[in-house]
């Protein structure tokens, strides 16, 4: 999804460019509560470390460049300012060294893959985690929901700008069904990786996941009374003011990307037909976050040439994923209560 | 060894980790001013935690650390880690800028050191390891012995009064080995060495600490040390197969 | 952008090019591709003269062709895309050798195609002409957060250790027969990441302990700021002023 030169209008360009300033000024500011004086090795090792994995799952053919985008699972890890900046910095890199992803389209670029990707799925990763017991399953899943959610959120950002300033006269509603489509698969993808990647990092080193740091026992105080209560024991201090803006903006992206797009996908009456004329924007599309990996042949048999399969399976993947994203949502929070009264 | 100010002087010194574990249980040691001391010790003794108090790294639970007669504390960190040069087992993770230069220059930098006055010591640290000629690389096109001849004078520029140095024969071939050595023996600087490899510390070292159980279980000449089978297997220390410590020095 | 391309980015030279310092480079080249966006599409002589200008950068910084060709494969998707355009596009449709083609189809092509291509032509030849560090170094010296600076300068130093870490970690599950084929085998992947990630985190963490020890204290020493001289200026900003200069032009024609 590196964007070109010349795929965005001037002004889009531009605005996208300040906004991905803007964010990034933030999360330099919030990146030294996360890591204080180790930001910059940490969060440069941990670019590195995004850098790689994005090449785990390297191109086989023309017009594929796949792999995973990292954002979630970069704020899980690392936490979500830290992430953010990782993201960034690696798309500069490529920018700048690699030619990957063109210069005016920087603010773009930062602002879909880092910033979008980050913040939508760190604020669905908390939102599950803080309603959920305190186990590794929970975290695993929130992170699952989190990354699957972020690359359809992602992809009608592209979309939104798309349709404000893109210089191809594609229909709208349809890049965005089969944007969407397509891209819940590859959320999938994004979300069985990142939760098995997290969940492998918890059975080892459980205290380097940002995103779990509530993991840890309570530590119990008993008075002479027989009373306890219970304590956090101490750990990385949480910057629980400093979250809400973040899981606010998250929430506000996410509730007008998509508003705009359901709105257009409903205001085009022939959108199932129209995602006939896909087929060119699904090779480019579905080449990127998985094309080369294992998970490339679910996507690939999905959107190959069954047109009509492409809206279908895009429909039921965003009712699939709300419907069951609901219930683990429902089913976590439940348990919590549960819990909570149990041990009260 | 009981000058004025030892170059490093450890007294009591007992550390837990924020875990609980506890991994120092008292340890005394002092390194007299030129001298070159080995620690030896198995896996999991408190080598490493020890090195780490050493340049404050970690603060003592209990105890107290002194280089050249300055204690270790949070006010005096600055002077402590230019005293305490301190060489990690894997030079990648000491050789973090682009190039060796900036590398070398990374330490007296800063200290506030600029312009020529850098250059020089730069230069110098690197005459001393022998490397002057890569000055201009990037440490990651080095070799593996290179890079570890670069992570000493990275330190070195830093003028320290006492080289402390973790593993520093480990995967080195013999003539990358034999470099080193020549390196270290050259050098006009207090050495403290963390080794596994004993045939290294008798080649380098007069003297030999074994830590074992988080405290110094023996503080000898190195060949006393290896010459004692019993004491070596109570640490689970070995010498390679076939090794005999000469009564003459080599 | 493998880890083997990673050398071949740069041409070490001493060609004018080559020894601009890389403060006057990095703006000179964003302002030219800005100035290439913001050109109308209908003027086809205004990118024949960009398409000029790279060229002679190029022959003037010695970068062949070859070369150049080699590394714009990166843009082969998107050519994909461009070439889908005139097919898939809406609008009035023409006739070309018996195809029905979108007429603004085929504009969008051509304008993503020749900015994109422009752009990243511009790109290379800045990478080809700058070593990673004097990009890092030009970046410093405008001013850029240093933060971010720095966090580029420690992911460009431990890419190549880190990816090498990934390469062995690869031959090591290959020589026990294990290949990803499909699904079932994303978790022994995911594994592997878990693992790398481990590593580079407490790489991490001991490179920022080796810093301490030598005496840092939350901000980088600042240890080679040169300015460059207003000629250094004027030579970089030849390029983006003779691109402005035309699309100045293109905008009085169109």
């Amino acid at each position: 999804m590196h964007v070109p030169d010349g795929f965005f209008n001037a002004p889009v360009s531009i605005a996208a460019g300040a906004f991905a300033a803007t964010g990034l000024g933030v999360c330099l500011r919030g990146a030294r509560r996360e890591l204080d004086d180790r930001t910059a090795p940490m969060a440069g090792l941990v670019a590195a470390f995004i850098f790689a994995v994005q090449m785990l799952n390297f191109p086989v053919a023309a017009g594929t460049s796949g792999h995973l985008l990292g954002g979630t699972l970069a704020a899980v890890l690392v936490g979500p300012y830290t992430a953010v900046l990782c993201v960034a910095v690696v798309l500069l890199v490529q920018g700048f060294f690699f030619a990957d992803g063109g210069l005016t389209a920087l603010g773009v670029n930062i602002t879909l893959m880092a910033i979008v990707t980050t913040v939508v799925g760190y604020a669905v990763f908390r939102l599950i985690v803080r309603s959920a017991p305190r186990s590794r399953t929970a975290v695993s899943v929130a992170a699952f929901a989190g990354a699957a959610v972020s690359v359809p959120v992602a992809a009608m950002g592209f979309t939104a700008l798309f349709w404000v300033g893109g210089t191809a006269p594609i229909d709208v509603s349809s890049v965005a069904i089969a944007m969407g489509g397509v891209h819940v698969l590859i959320g999938l993808g994004e979300g069985v990786i990142t939760a098995l990647t997290v969940s492998s990092v918890l059975a080892v080193r459980p205290d380097l996941v940002y995103g779990a740091r509530g993991l840890k026992a309570p530590l119990v105080l008993r008075t002479a009374g027989g009373q306890s209560t219970e304590v956090t024991p101490e750990a990385a201090p949480e910057p629980a003011r400093s979250a809400w803006p973040l899981l606010a903006g998250g929430a506000l992206v996410a509730v007008l990307l998509a508003g705009v797009v359901s709105f257009y996908a409903s205001s085009s009456p022939d959108g199932l037909e129209k995602v006939a004329s896909d087929k060119g924007l699904n090779t480019h599309q579905e080449s990127h976050p998985l094309g080369g990996s294992p998970l490339a042949g679910y996507g690939g048999k999905a959107v190959g040439d069954q047109r009509l399969a492409v809206g279908v399976a895009g429909v039921a993947g965003v009712g699939i994923t709300v419907v069951a994203g609901g219930a683990i949502f429902y089913a976590v929070r439940r348990r919590g209560r549960v819990a909570d009264r149990a041990r009260a | 060894m009981t000058t004025v100010s030892p170059s490093l002087r450890v007294s009591e010194l007992a550390y837990a980790y924020p875990d609980g574990t506890q991994a120092l249980f008292g340890v005394d040691l002092t390194i007299g001013r030129g001298e070159r001391v080995a620690l030896l010790g198995p896996n999991g003794a408190g080598k490493t935690t020890l090195v780490m108090h050493l340049n404050g790294i970690l603060t003592a639970g209990h105890g107290s650390v002194e280089v050249a007669g300055l204690p270790v504390r949070k006010d005096t960190l600055g002077e402590i880690r230019r005293r305490v040069g301190l060489v990690f087992q894997d030079p990648d993770d000491q050789l973090f800028m682009p190039t060796v230069r900036e590398d070398v220059a990374f330490g007296p930098a800063n200290l506030g050191v600029r312009g020529p006055e850098l250059e020089l010591r730069v230069k110098e640290a690197l005459e001393l390891v022998g490397l002057p000629d890569v000055i201009d690389r990037p440490p990651h096109h080095l070799s593996f012995g290179q890079r570890r001849r670069v992570a000493v004078a990275t330190v070195l520029a830093m003028r320290p009064e006492i080289l402390v140095l973790d593993e520093p024969s480990s995967n080195l071939d013999p003539a990358s080995r034999r470099e080193l050595a020549e390196v270290l023996r050259s050098l006009d600087v207090t050495v403290l060495m963390v080794t596994h490899d004993l045939p290294y510390a008798l080649e380098l070292c007069e003297r030999s600490l074994i830590l074992s159980g988080g405290v110094i279980a023996a503080d000898g000449p190195t060949r006393d040390i290896l010459g004692d089978p019993g004491l070596l297997a109570a640490h689970r220390l070995e010498l390679p197969y076939g090794f005999v410590v000469a009564d003459r020095p080599y | 952008m493998g880890a083997g391309h990673r050398h071949q980015l740069y041409r070490p030279g001493n060609t004018v090019v080559h020894r601009l310092p890389p403060q006057c480079k990095l703006p000179a080249v964003a302002a030219f591709a800005v100035v290439v966006v913001a050109t109308p599409r209908e003027v086809f002589w205004a990118f024949g003269v960009y398409a000029l200008l790279l060229a002679a950068v190029a022959s003037v910084a010695r970068v062949p062709a070859s070369f150049m060709l080699r590394r714009m494969v990166i843009e082969v998707p998107f050519v994909v895309f461009a070439v889908a355009l005139p097919v898939i596009g809406l609008g009035e449709r023409v006739e070309v050798l018996g195809l029905s083609l979108s007429a603004q189809g085929l504009w969008a092509a051509w304008n993503i195609l020749a900015k994109a291509t422009l752009g990243v032509m511009a790109s290379i030849l800045l990478a080809a002409t700058t070593e990673p560090r004097m990009m890092l170094l030009g970046a410093q010296r405008l001013r850029l957060p240093s933060l971010l600076v720095q966090i580029a300068m420690f992911m460009l130093r431990y890419m190549d250790v880190i990816l090498d870490e990934m390469r062995r970690m690869r031959v090591a599950r290959e020589s026990r027969g294990f290949a990803a084929r499909d699904v079932r085998h994303l978790p022994v992947l995911a594994k592997s990441a878990g693992a790398l990630f481990i590593r580079s985190y407490e790489r991490g963490e001991r490179v920022h302990l080796a810093m301490l020890s030598r005496g840092y204290n939350g901000s980088m020493p600042i240890m080679n700021d040169a300015t460059a001289s207003a000629r250094s200026w004027a030579t970089a900003a030849l390029l983006p002023a003779a691109a402005l200069a035309t699309a100045v032009l293109s905008w009085s024609v169109s």
